[in-house]
């Protein structure tokens, strides 16, 4: 299935955010869930299950000068096998103005048996742009092996290199569950945050196997490995 | 000084502020000075007694390869001898000899950034971190080393030579206070020293009795000032 | 053939640091994922599917670059260091953990040290400044260059230094059986060879394009062991 979702966020001029465009097409659907706060929350409704092998699904967003966006999704995806084998992939393609801001706060990613999935995401953010990226790759559902997965994240701030990673888990890669990469940890993610007025810090170790990394930019990353879904999601909460 | 007053210990020759060896070149820079020797030997309390000594006369920083913890840190700092900020630690991937030795790079890199922050300096210190006998400095990384040895390893170190022993620009025997303790003749440990080293100095020290390590410190000094062009007062 | 010039790059008693860096070893086996031949096989496979690519493809790329510059160096000064301005931020933007980026450069540093000495060249001037040293793939790419060795020599001696190190480190570390790390070396030779293949094939493209692998445990347990009051590896 192939499908294109589409979201614009523009000051309102009154100190909130109104969505200048919401669309989407099944299985991205979209709705706008007002919080009364500033800022547009958008949830993405898609089906229980998918991405499927074949999916080809794509969201594009941009935010204004001045406007708050946050994008979430109602449950975990779960990428699965299609039937012939293919790839699924899901882009996301987002562009900051000064101002902005975007948090892009989704459910798990879990890469189910046999999946072969591929997430693209790649955010621009002008100067003076704020983000919230938050990633959580599950490998595998209960008790299972998990498929292949990569998960790749270019942004730009200011027209240069913030942050270029490209996560990979499966079968096909060796080595990927062992010491160097995830130490038999079936749950990793980051959160990233990008705020040109926050104090860079120094780093901080957050637990055994979590960190806050300052990046060469205005940004930090927290960076984890957990046991599973939820002890993740402590290290990533905003 | 410890020869001065005790009869049994053999008396530091040759006089240690005469350096047999030509005169160093003239330097731009910090001369580096390489302190080695086996583990325990009195390295770090050579460098401290040194810092002691010397921290008053002259610009000073120090390199550390020994396994370096806040408590070496605060013992420096505690003594008062010398601003912590001053020492830069360097690991050595449990190769103690290779990082002085075969594959410089750390060391050199910590001495070029502590002139850079604090220079300019006139001698930077550099321990090794303990090894055995046969780790010595290269050329590369210092001008001149000492070879710290103690008594307690007994008197047959000397004869067993060694690089360290042999080709040191300075031989430390420290520790003579415990001699008697450990039933080590240093009378025997003098002669083979002799033997090993011909003109080469040595020096019996017992920090323990002379904090401020004081015919090392005159070594050092003679050093110091050969590289700056102008004699030692006491060389001629 | 080979040339003489890629063996003494490649040889670990070459004077570029890499003695004291065990890339992330040091913490595996203190934190007790790597206590045998079997747990340094799975930390090998891991850096070689995810530091390696990354690693030598920034080599190779750089290799590329200076290489053209050093056969036609038609442009000013500084519009030639642009391409290594451009390589090393991409690169620090796939080395989130501020311990690896400085582990990095100091391996890049004292590459630089003994790559100066040992083939002097024009071309590391175009490497960028920065006070704690170039990127380690950087230096490597441009001293692979002065040494006038191929694009894939450069990338297969940047994937090789990353079984390398670890691997000796392991040794002294576990105390294991040097003959049984060298086997399982040999074991990995194929993949290394096809990791230094694959970057040396994607040295021409874009450093936006090149590899971005990231290996959490990696940046994580850098993080953490910069913390250690002792430490036997700077890395
Ligand atoms: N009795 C006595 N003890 C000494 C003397 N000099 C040093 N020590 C002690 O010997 C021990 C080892 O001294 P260090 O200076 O740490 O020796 P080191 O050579 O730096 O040791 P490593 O760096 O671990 O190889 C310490 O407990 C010192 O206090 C001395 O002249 N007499
Ligand atoms: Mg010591």
């Amino acid at each position: 299935m192939r499908a294109l979702a589409r979201i614009v966020a523009e000051a309102d001029g009154r100190g909130g955010t109104r969505l200048a465009r919401l669309r989407g097409e099944p299985p991205l659907q979209l709705r706008h869930t007002p919080d009364g706060s500033g800022a547009a929350t958008v949830h993405l409704i898609g089906s229980a299950a998918g991405p499927l092998g074949g999916d080809d699904l794509r969201i594009e967003i941009e935010v204004g000068a001045g406007a708050v966006l946050c994008v979430r999704t109602v449950a975990a995806s779960i990428a699965l096998p299609g039937r012939d084998g293919s790839r699924s992939r899901v882009s996301v393609t987002a562009a900051v103005a000064g101002g902005g801001e975007l948090r892009w706060l989704p459910e798990q990613l879990v890469a189910a048996a046999g999946c072969h999935h591929l997430a693209l995401s790649t955010v621009e953010l002008a100067e003076g742009a704020r983000l919230l990226w938050r990633e959580e790759l599950i490998c595998g559902r209960h008790g299972e092996q998990p498929g292949d997965a990569v998960i790749s994240t270019s942004v730009n701030y200011g027209g240069a290199p913030l942050l270029r990673q490209s996560l990979t888990v499966g079968p096909a890669t060796p080595g990927w569950d062992g010491p160097a990469v995830l130490g038999g940890s079936r749950a990793t993610g980051s959160l990233l945050h990008v705020d040109p007025a926050a104090a860079p810090g120094g780093p901080e170790v957050l637990g055994p196997t979590a960190v806050r990394l300052p990046l060469s930019g205005p940004a930090t990353l927290v960076s984890a490995t957990a046991d599973d879904a939820h002890r993740l999601r402590g290290f990533l909460e905003r | 000084m410890l020869a001065d007053h005790d009869e049994s210990v053999p008396h530091t020759h040759p006089e240690p502020g005469v350096d047999p060896h030509p005169p160093l070149p003239q330097l731009d820079r910090a001369v580096r000075i390489g302190i080695g020797g086996p583990v325990g030997s009195g390295k770090t309390a050579l460098v401290a007694a040194l810092c002691r000594a010397l921290a008053d006369e002259l610009r000073l920083a120090v390199v550390t390869n020994d396994i370096y913890t806040t408590e070496d840190a605060d013992f420096l700092k505690r003594a008062g001898v010398l601003d912590p900020a001053r020492i830069r630690a360097v690991e050595t991937g449990c190769c103690p000899h290779t990082a002085i030795r075969d594959d410089i790079s750390a060391n050199l890199d910590a001495v070029e950034e502590l002139e850079e922050a604090f220079g300019p300096l006139d001698l930077v210190l550099v321990e090794s971190g303990g090894d055995n006998l046969t780790a010595t400095f290269s050329k590369g990384l210092v001008d001149q080393q000492i070879f710290v040895v103690d008594v307690s390893g007994g008197d047959k170190v000397p004869r067993k030579g060694g690089p360290g022993v042999t080709t040191a620009d300075l031989l430390v025997i420290n520790k003579t206070d415990l001699a008697p303790l450990v039933g080590a003749d240093l009378g025997v440990m003098d002669r083979d020293a002799r033997a090993r080293r011909g003109d080469l100095p040595t020096i019996f020290q017992s920090i323990a009795e002379d904090p401020h390590a004081s015919q090392v410190a005159a070594w050092v000094r003679h050093v110091v000032a050969h590289s700056r062009g102008h004699e030692h007062a006491g060389a001629h | 053939m080979h040339s003489t010039a890629y063996l003494l790059l490649a040889d670990g008693r070459f004077p570029s640091g890499g003695h004291a860096h065990s890339s992330g070893l040091e913490a595996a086996v203190a934190a007790g994922r790597v206590t045998d031949l079997a747990g340094l096989e799975s930390f090998l496979h891991g850096r070689l599917s995810y530091a390696a690519p990354v690693t030598a493809a920034f080599t190779a790329a750089t290799h590329l670059t200076a290489s053209r510059l050093g056969r036609a160096p038609s442009h000013t000064h500084s519009d030639n260091k642009v391409p290594f301005l451009t390589l090393d931020a991409e690169l620090e933007a796939r080395t989130v953990s501020p311990a690896l980026r400085l582990a990095s450069r100091r391996q890049g540093r004292a590459l630089l040290r003994a790559g100066r000495l040992t083939w002097p060249s024009e071309l590391y001037a175009y490497l960028p400044k920065h006070p704690d040293g170039p990127h380690q793939p950087l230096a490597l790419g441009v001293t692979t260059a002065a040494a006038g060795l191929s694009t894939e020599e450069s990338a297969h001696i940047a994937a090789y230094g990353v079984l390398t190190g670890p691997a000796s480190a392991a040794v002294r570390l576990l105390g294991l059986d040097p003959y049984q790390v060298q086997n399982l070396l040999a074991r990995l030779a194929g993949a290394c060879d096809e990791i230094a293949a694959s970057a040396a094939a994607v040295a021409h493209k874009s450093p936006e394009e090149l590899p971005a692998h990231a290996a959490p445990l990696a940046d994580i347990s850098a993080e953490i062991h910069a913390t250690w009051e002792v430490r036997l590896f700077a890395s």
